[in-house]
Formats: C-alpha cells, sequence, structure tokens
C-alpha cells in the first residue's frame, strides 16, 4: 500500500519538471546555447551540444513554450505572421516551411532574419528568449506532436490550437521546391 | 533580571503588530477620507451592539449554570407556565430589531459611498497585471494626461474614479480613503472618493490576480490645491530634454532597444501603450507598482533583469551593455 503511494507521489512529482522555471540563464550557459552550427546556406544544422545536456528545454519543457508565446506576442512576431496564419510575412500552419521544422533554423531565423523582410532580433532579445520564441514557433507547425504544451489563449481560438494533432497528418505536403535557398519539405 | 527581560521582550513583541495600527499606512481604521469614515462608524456601531449581545448572552448563561436545580419550584400548572414564552418573544424581538438596525444602518453608509451629483475629477485607474494605468480626464482633450501607479488627489474634493480591469479582475482598495471596488474586464466600475486630510495613502489590490498580485500597491497623494495644480501642470508638459551627454545616449538606446514597444515617453518618438506611461517616471515615489523607491539604482536593477525582480510580468529582459544600461538608466530617473 505503502509502496503504491510512495510510486503516485513520485510520478505526481516528476510531473512538476515539465514545468520547470529558470528565469535566467547562467551568462556561461547562455553563451554556449548562442553557438548554433549552420550549414553554409544557413538552412538546418546542429544546435550546440549544451542544449542536449540540458535535455532540449525549449521543445520539452511548458513554461518555456508558454515563454514563447508571450515573447511572440510582446515583440510583435503577429504583425507579419499574424496568429500563425500568416500575412505579410509566411504562416505557419500550412505543413511546409522555406527553412525546415529544425530548432536552429528557427533560431538563426529570429536571431539574424531572412532576406525579404525578416528583421533580426538578435540584438533586442536575450539567446534564451529566442530559443523559447523558436520553441514557440515550432509548436505552432506542430510538425510532432509534443508532451508539452503552452498555455492557453485568453482570446478565442482563431486557428488550430498548439497542442494539436501533429501537421503532417493535416496538411498536404505542398509544392515542391522551387528555390535552391528553399529547405527540406516537411 | 530575567524574568524583566522576558516580560519586557514578551510586550514588545505584543506591541509590535499593535503598532502596525498606527500611523496612515494602509488600515481601515485609521480613516481620511469621507466614505471611510463612514464605514468605520459602521464598524464600530456593529462590534459595539454585537459586543453587548454576546456579552448579555454569556451573562445568562453564567447565571444560568450558577443556579441550582431546584431552586425554584416546577410550577403547579404546566399547560399555563408562560415563563419561557416570554423569554423567547423577548429574544425574537431583540434580534429583529437589531438587524433590522444594523440594515438600515449598512444600506445608509453604502447610499453614502456611491453619492452622485457633480465631482471636481475624473480619473481612469485600469488594472493590469500588475500594476495601475491611470488616466486623467479633463475638461478638455489637451488636459489629460497619463501616469501609472500613483494618484495625486486634491484634498477636500470629490474624484471620481472609473474604474477598468483589463485582463482579469482587480479590487481598488485605498483603506484609509475607501471601501473596495472591483475592476471587472467588460464592466466599468466606479468609485467616488474625498479625502479630508493631506497625506500619502496606500492601497494594493484586493482580489486575487496572479502570480505578482501581492505587488500591485499604488499611492494616492492628497495634497492641497496649488500643489496638485502644479503636478498636473508638470504632468502635462511633454518629456525633459536630455541635459548632458549620457542622458541622450540613454534616449537613443530606450528608442534603439525594444523598450519603445511598450512605454510612452511623450515628446520623444516612444509612443508604446502596454506597458505604464514613463514620461515622467522619475517623478514619482517608487516604480514596478512600489516594489522599489524610484532611484537610478533601482531602475537600472529592474531593467536588467525584470523577471527575477518580479517573476511573471510582462516584461521581457532587454539584452543590454553595461554602458548602455547606465545610460537608459540616468535618462530614466532624469524625467523628473
Amino acid at each position: 500500500m505503502a509502496g503504491v503511494v510512495l510510486l503516485g507521489l513520485a510520478t505526481a512529482l516528476a510531473g512538476c519538471q515539465r514545468e520547470e522555471r529558470q528565469l535566467r540563464l547562467d551568462p556561461p550557459i547562455a553563451d554556449a546555447l548562442d553557438r548554433v552550427a549552420l550549414m553554409p546556406n544557413r538552412i538546418s544544422g546542429a544546435p550546440p551540444d549544451v542544449y542536449f545536456v540540458l535535455g532540449k528545454p525549449y521543445e520539452v519543457n511548458a513554461y518555456n513554450l508558454s515563454q514563447g508565446k508571450r515573447l511572440y506576442a510582446w515583440f510583435g512576431c503577429r504583425s507579419c505572421h499574424g496568429d500563425g496564419q500568416g500575412g505579410s510575412g509566411p504562416g505557419f500552419l500550412d505543413g511546409w516551411w522555406y527553412y525546415g521544422p529544425e530548432m536552429v533554423s528557427i533560431f538563426a531565423s529570429i536571431r539574424d532574419g531572412r532576406p525579404h523582410g525578416m528583421p533580426a532580433f538578435g540584438n533586442k532579445m536575450t539567446t534564451d528568449q529566442i530559443w523559447q520564441l523558436a520553441g514557440y514557433v515550432q509548436t505552432i507547425g506542430s510538425y510532432q506532436g509534443k508532451t508539452a504544451a503552452p498555455s492557453r489563449n485568453d482570446e478565442k481560438q482563431t486557428r488550430p490550437a498548439e497542442n494539436r494533432a501533429p501537421a503532417k497528418l493535416l496538411f498536404d505536403e505542398g509544392p515542391s521546391p522551387v528555390h535552391p535557398d528553399q529547405g527540406p519539405t516537411p | 533580571m530575567i524574568r524583566a527581560a522576558r516580560k519586557a521582550c514578551s510586550s514588545a513583541m505584543l506591541a509590535a503588530p499593535l503598532a502596525g495600527c498606527g500611523g496612515n499606512w494602509q488600515s481601515a481604521l485609521d480613516v481620511y477620507g469621507t466614505s471611510a469614515i463612514s464605514l468605520k462608524h459602521l464598524i464600530i456601531l456593529i462590534v459595539a451592539v454585537c459586543s453587548l449581545v454576546w456579552m448579555l448572552v454569556l451573562i445568562a448563561l453564567i447565571a444560568a449554570l450558577w443556579r441550582s436545580r431546584d431552586a425554584r419550584p416546577v410550577s403547579p400548572e404546566p399547560g399555563r407556565e408562560r415563563r419561557m414564552t416570554i423569554a423567547v418573544t423577548g429574544a425574537v424581538v431583540a434580534t429583529v430589531l437589531i438587524i433590522g438596525t444594523f440594515t438600515v444602518m449598512s444600506f445608509v453608509a453604502t447610499r453614502a459611498l456611491t453619492v452622485a451629483g457633480q465631482d471636481d475629477l475624473t480619473i481612469r485607474v485600469r488594472g493590469l497585471q500588475w500594476w495601475w494605468g491611470l488616466e486623467y480626464i479633463g475638461p478638455d482633450p489637451s488636459s489629460r494626461f497619463e501616469t501609472a501607479n500613483e494618484i495625486h488627489i486634491p484634498v477636500g474634493r470629490k474624484v471620481r474614479l472609473k474604474l477598468e480591469g483589463l485582463d482579469v479582475i482587480h479590487s481598488f482598495w485605498v483603506p484609509s480613503l475607501a471601501g473596495k471596488q472591483d475592476l471587472v474586464p467588460g464592466r466599468p466600475n466606479e468609485l467616488t472618493i474625498r479625502a479630508e486630510h493631506a497625506g500619502i495613502y496606500r492601497g494594493q489590490c484586493a482580489e486575487f490576480c496572479g502570480m505578482q498580485h501581492a505587488h500591485m500597491s499604488l499611492l494616492v497623494i492628497a495634497e492641497p490645491q496649488d500643489d496638485f495644480d502644479k503636478w498636473t501642470a508638470t504632468q502635462r508638459q511633454t518629456a525633459a530634454q536630455p541635459a548632458d551627454e549620457q542622458t541622450a545616449a540613454g534616449l537613443q538606446t530606450f528608442l534603439a532597444k525594444p523598450c519603445a514597444a511598450c512605454h510612452t515617453i511623450r515628446g520623444t518618438a516612444a509612443v508604446g501603450t502596454t506597458g505604464p506611461d514613463l514620461t515622467h517616471v522619475g517623478n514619482r515615489r517608487t516604480i514596478a507598482a512600489g516594489l522599489f523607491e524610484t532611484t537610478r539604482g533601482s531602475l537600472a536593477a529592474w531593467i536588467a533583469d525584470p523577471q527575477t525582480i518580479k517573476p511573471g510580468n510582462n516584461m521581457p529582459m532587454v539584452p543590454l551593455t553595461p554602458d548602455e544600461l547606465r545610460a537608459v538608466s540616468a535618462y530614466l530617473a532624469s524625467l523628473k
């Protein structure tokens, strides 16, 4: 009996980790997280080792995803990308992205900007903020199911929720690549 | 010797919480506003009557316990015995009288809180997570201005507060001046306050509104009409121009970094509206809704890491070099 209770308690406590909050990174870790290895065309590549040592915190931690959602609003992403459906900038819901769904590509897009209008946020946001935002943007696209989800909307939903079934099942793969800079279709 | 010390210690421990009642620092029993005074009278009346009733009940109980069981003979004719009827009738009449009086008194006091009529000044108070946005609405559009977390009012004049919640439900409570009134999203409320004495009265959010509910306070500063007029004249002006090189650099940084996306400094290109208006931030007594006194150091600490100081608030950390941080904090502190 006691064993069952203990097991239940341990399971419940393990759930806390999903939402563990780190309000500020140690500067050396932030520096290391900034050093992503990109391919020459700046699409795809490898995150720094520290990202894996920390356990991919920006993809599996609900607090980071929620922070990403707040940053999406605070830094005016909405003014070009809408609520994910796109506007003057590309949408995130259509199932295929110019630069692919990898975290490093999204991170690089936010930090360094991209041609045709995406500004660089490298000097406006801290490294962990960029990672948080990248994690959230990846969640909007919903390429794979995730175990963590950002907080719910206060407003009415205008699009499928971030924690829906993976987009792969819902969308066509889209047209085949037409531009050499375009990344792999998902 | 030890016993005396212990006695002094325990009386000091008793005195410490009681000392909190003195001074005009947020107490509903230390009243300086018209409606707070009538509320206090109501509190005193109810406490006095309830204490009297409580004492009478206890006296009756003690008397009943004290009396010997067979002190009085059993009534020879139990069918005609009326002693209990008289007691019960007396208790029912007293209850109805007391509750009726309380109802009338509380109705009268509540009426006094919402006195309609000509008010001298209207202020729009917006409750946000976790600060107070204030908009002084004057007779013409040019006299309106915005500020945050610090309400100045003239002494002895009626001030109407239009209360609006913008995200979740908050509650406006300055115990020394008035009772609580909720700020509900989508439902404008009003509260009229009138300070009878000059002074600084602390208030705070009285409805749990999230993580930093405890750090959502405000100051109401009641001052003579002359001082109030001087203050409004200053507040209406646009921000002071940077006086030296460092503050000029601070303004440049403020505009180049994301600060200007959320904050307004009137007279500059910064016109964001999600955060508090910073046009005269150096003139306010506190920053971050009463968290710190306004100094250049506290401004710098706040900008350097708002999420550690007030976790969950809506201001992100902005990457700044030490020089930029020094310049921005000097600039904001200079905005008197």
